[in-house]
């Protein structure tokens, strides 16, 4: 009887993953994702549909389209784990049995969680917002401009600094960046986590215009005032204003007394296992560990993940574990972009913005939908370097 | 190091990106005060980043021991 692998989740992590197991166990599993809506969303889109440049269609598929043709697709709201009797209860009723569990049901935002944020700021970490923050954007007359972060951890940590740097182009081309001044109020003590990224763009930033502000972590807005305060205790006064919302682990996990205080499950950084189960694997977004939520990690997770999987399974030794493996893009305006390619051993040292940068992030979001979900990204690609995952001693 | 009984732990060894303080500022945002989160870095930045976010947001930095590769930082959250 082949294994019963479940995977809760259809987006890059899930999605990879499913068809990995089912690559590498062929008859010896059956692989069922569960996804509550039977389209995969391609997120990374969302800046450029903030900006104008990219339409909402262009970032949905479905997901049955991008799993191989052995792997089940139940749509289906997962509502509880349990551990112990190996099953998953679904909320129309009914459960799924398995033998090994993949986690990777992602981050959900919590906008209400910050007072004041749905009625005084916009986004552009969903299709909604980011289409809102559009139309607000072809309002806009000028004025101050304020973009920051209202929760830790959040998605793919360079968008903040790359919106700065994309709506600055934007507005100078509408001819309104003169009557605009633009803030970006950083969590941190420097633009970006990174240090040596950070040193990089800061010139750009202050070569454009672009104000620094300081450990400012968004705490409370207050619409009326137009203005926003931190959880330092500082406040900063604006005419538009765009938020990162805070995010949330997925309600499943919560719910199942798996997550930590914030809903993010408790794993291992090499092999990936969710603490205290030995079936249970989780990767991308859902997990706590201090890494970047971002499709390239869950992207770099899901072989490990597979592959785990397949050990598991057949009784052998784990051939590899997660060495952290990272890359993503900062676009930094007109027209180009820096890369942080980076894992747990290998700090990133991004190169100089350029061109070649801008068109390999023009490149990846087009070629996604035919590569990423199905592993056929070459391990050799630019994207996939600059190590590969490291052996594990068990 | 001292006697503090830790709240959480978190291991933000070889972790770039969001890296340690960005984590450990995710951390206070959800604990309670009087936790004390202990933050393990192998980052040189985190010398100077923690102590001085701490510092303003006005929590107190009861610890800080550097160790083979890395430092482990102990934050008490008092407000």
């Amino acid at each position: 009887m082949p294994a019963r692998v479940v995977v809760l989740g259809g987006g890059v992590g899930g999605t990879l993953a499913a068809n990995l197991i089912d690559k590498e166990l062929g008859r010896d599993a059956q692989v069922t994702v569960v996804n509550p809506t039977g389209m995969h969303d391609y997120q990374p889109g969302y800046l450029y549909v903030a900006l104008g440049e990219a339409k909402g269609h262009w970032l949905s598929r479905e997901e049955r389209s991008l799993l191989r043709p052995g792997v089940d697709l139940a749509i289906e709201t997962a509502v509880r784990i349990h551990p112990d009797a190996g099953t998953v209860q679904l909320e129309r009723g009914g459960s799924l049995a398995w033998d090994y569990l993949v986690i990777a049901t992602g981050a959900r935002l919590v906008p209400d969680d910050v007072p004041g944020l749905v009625e005084g700021s916009f986004e552009f970490y969903s299709l909604d917002g980011a289409e809102r923050l559009a139309q607000e954007l072809r309002r806009f007359h000028g004025g101050r401009l304020k973009v920051g972060v209202a929760g830790i951890p959040y998605k793919c940590p360079p968008a903040p600094v790359e919106f700065t740097f994309m709506v600055e182009e934007y507005l100078r081309k509408r001819g309104i960046r003169d009557r605009t001044e633009i803030e970006l109020l950083s969590p941190l003590n420097r633009a970006f986590s990174i240090e040596s990224a950070s040193t990089l763009i800061q010139p750009y930033m202050e070569e454009r215009g672009i104000g620094l502000t300081t450990f400012f972590n968004v705490e409370t807005v207050d619409p009326g005032a137009g203005v926003v305060r931190s959880l330092e205790g500082e406040e900063a006064e604006y005419d538009l204003l765009v938020l990162v919302p805070p995010h949330r682990g997925a309600q499943v996990v919560t719910d199942s007394g798996l997550g930590d205080p914030g809903g993010w499950l408790p794993t291992d950084r090499h092999t990936l296992g969710v603490d205290g189960y030995e079936r249970i694997l989780a990767l991308g977004d859902a997990t706590d560990l201090p890494i970047s939520k971002s499709g390239s990690t869950a992207h770099f997770e899901a072989p490990v993940i597979a592959s785990r999987i397949a050990s598991l399974v057949r009784g052998t030794a784990p051939r590899n574990g997660y060495g952290g493996r990272v890359m993503c893009f900062l676009e930094t305006g007109d027209g180009k972009a820096t890369s942080l390619r980076f894992d747990y051993d290998h700090p990133p040292q991004p190169p100089k913005p350029n061109r070649a940068w801008h068109m390999a992030k023009w490149l990846f979001n087009r070629l996604y939908w035919e590569t990423v979900p199905h592993g056929r990204l070459p391990e050799n690609a630019p994207f996939s370097k600059p190590t590969a995952n490291v052996s594990t001693k068990e | 190091m001292t006697t503090t009984e830790i709240t959480r732990s978190i291991d933000a060894r070889g972790m770039a990106c969001p890296g340690p303080l960005m984590t450990l500022i995710g951390a206070i945002r959800e604990g309670s005060v009087g936790d004390v989160i202990e933050v393990l870095s192998s980052d040189e930045g985190s010398k100077s980043d923690i102590p001085a976010w701490v510092a303003k947001a006005r929590h107190e930095l009861v610890d800080v021991v550097t160790e083979d590769g890395y430092s482990t930082f102990v934050i008490r959250k008092v407000r």
